[in-house]
């Protein structure tokens, strides 16, 4: 990853809690939709080329998945995606609506339900996001697509891009669903996140962040 | 009187941003870190703190388990249990354990309320 932005450790550390932050809000919102509780595992994010986000995804999971992903636009632009195997996807969508609905209404509701779950909690990621990095960004509605690893990072602009990866598991009560988020961004927004999560060290700690690498 | 507060995160950001609000309301108030429960425990059997705020999703054991092994560890320890998750089961499970929930991210007011409440019932658990 030569041509690539490598974040440090602190800004790392900082877009992971940010991540953090922004899912545990949103799973408190999903888990008044569901009505259970929804128990997350502790992310982890790393900065990977779109070839090894792919292998990533083939690596942990079903060949066939499903994903809800919203673009963002502003200082920085991309897309975020909720990725997670197909076959649980019918297990969500029975903790979304309830069990006494018929397959077929299911099956009719599925699409909805889908782009609801990445709804919440894609977007209470990205805002806490912008909020903390004190950006405004602009949010397209949800978009399901059924397919392979493959099919997930395609995206409209240039080459370079570079996938942030952030693993995260949610589980809702007895049903295993688990799930990936991920980011695509170019890499001018990669350069832009840099600068934010730096600004964002600074407030948060009264340090700047180059003084808190050095630690 | 000057207390020890143990500041328990995996993340070390997070552990810094709750130190410079504490720093801002008792700057004179000794400041310890933990990434983790097994490094919080140890601190805690170190250095006896009065007063501890943990992180609730950490790698190993989450925070409120950790919350109510402090407690039993020292009984008159004020423990406050810091998450963006406010779910009603994590709340219920803090206030189980003995401890209060605090939203995260931790505003000095919330802080200074926790603060003045621990601060309050050390007093009198001392007399």
């Amino acid at each position: 990853m030569s041509d690539s932005v490598t974040l440090t450790e602190l800004q790392l550390d900082a877009l992971t809690e940010l991540v953090n932050l922004g899912v545990s809000s949103a799973a408190t919102n999903l888990s008044e939709l569901v009505r259970e509780e929804v128990v997350l595992s502790v992310p982890k994010a790393v900065v990977v080329t779109r070839e090894q986000a792919i292998a990533n995804l083939r690596e942990h999971d079903a060949k066939r998945l499903v994903g809800i992903h919203q673009d963002f636009e502003g200082d920085i632009r991309g897309r975020a995606l909720l990725i997670f195997p197909e076959a649980r996807s019918m297990e969500l969508i029975r903790a979304l609506v309830g069990v006494e609905l018929s397959l077929d209404d299911i099956i009719e509701l599925e699409q909805e339900a889908l782009a609801e779950t990445g709804n919440v909690l894609l977007n209470g990621c990205l805002s806490t996001m912008a909020n903390s990095l004190q950006r405004n960004l602009k949010i397209s509605l949800p978009e399901v697509i059924h397919g392979e690893g493959s099919d997930f990072f395609r995206h409209h602009s240039a080459a370079h891009e570079t996938v942030l990866f952030i693993y995260i598991n949610f589980l809702v009560k007895q049903r295993d669903i688990q799930g990936f988020l991920a980011m695509i961004l170019d890499l001018p927004s990669l350069v832009m996140l840099q600068k934010l999560l730096d600004a964002y060290i600074e407030r948060s700690t009264g340090q700047s962040a180059a003084a808190n690498d050095v630690e | 009187m000057t207390y020890t507060v143990l500041i328990v995160d995996d993340s070390k950001l997070a552990r810094m941003s709750v130190a410079k609000v504490l720093s801002t309301l008792h700057p004179d108030w000794k400041r310890i870190e933990a990434a983790n429960a097994t490094e919080a425990l140890q601190q805690a059997r170190d250095l006896s703190p009065q007063i501890v705020l943990v992180d609730f999703n950490m790698p190993g054991q989450d925070g409120v388990t950790l919350a109510a092994e402090l407690r039993a560890l020292d009984p008159g320890v004020s423990v406050a249990v810091v998450s963006a998750n406010r779910q009603v089961e994590v709340i219920k499970r803090t206030q189980a354990a003995g401890a209060t929930f605090l939203p995260k991210p931790v505003t000095e007011s919330a802080l200074a309320d926790f603060l003045s409440s621990a601060m309050a019932r050390q007093k009198a658990d001392s007399r």
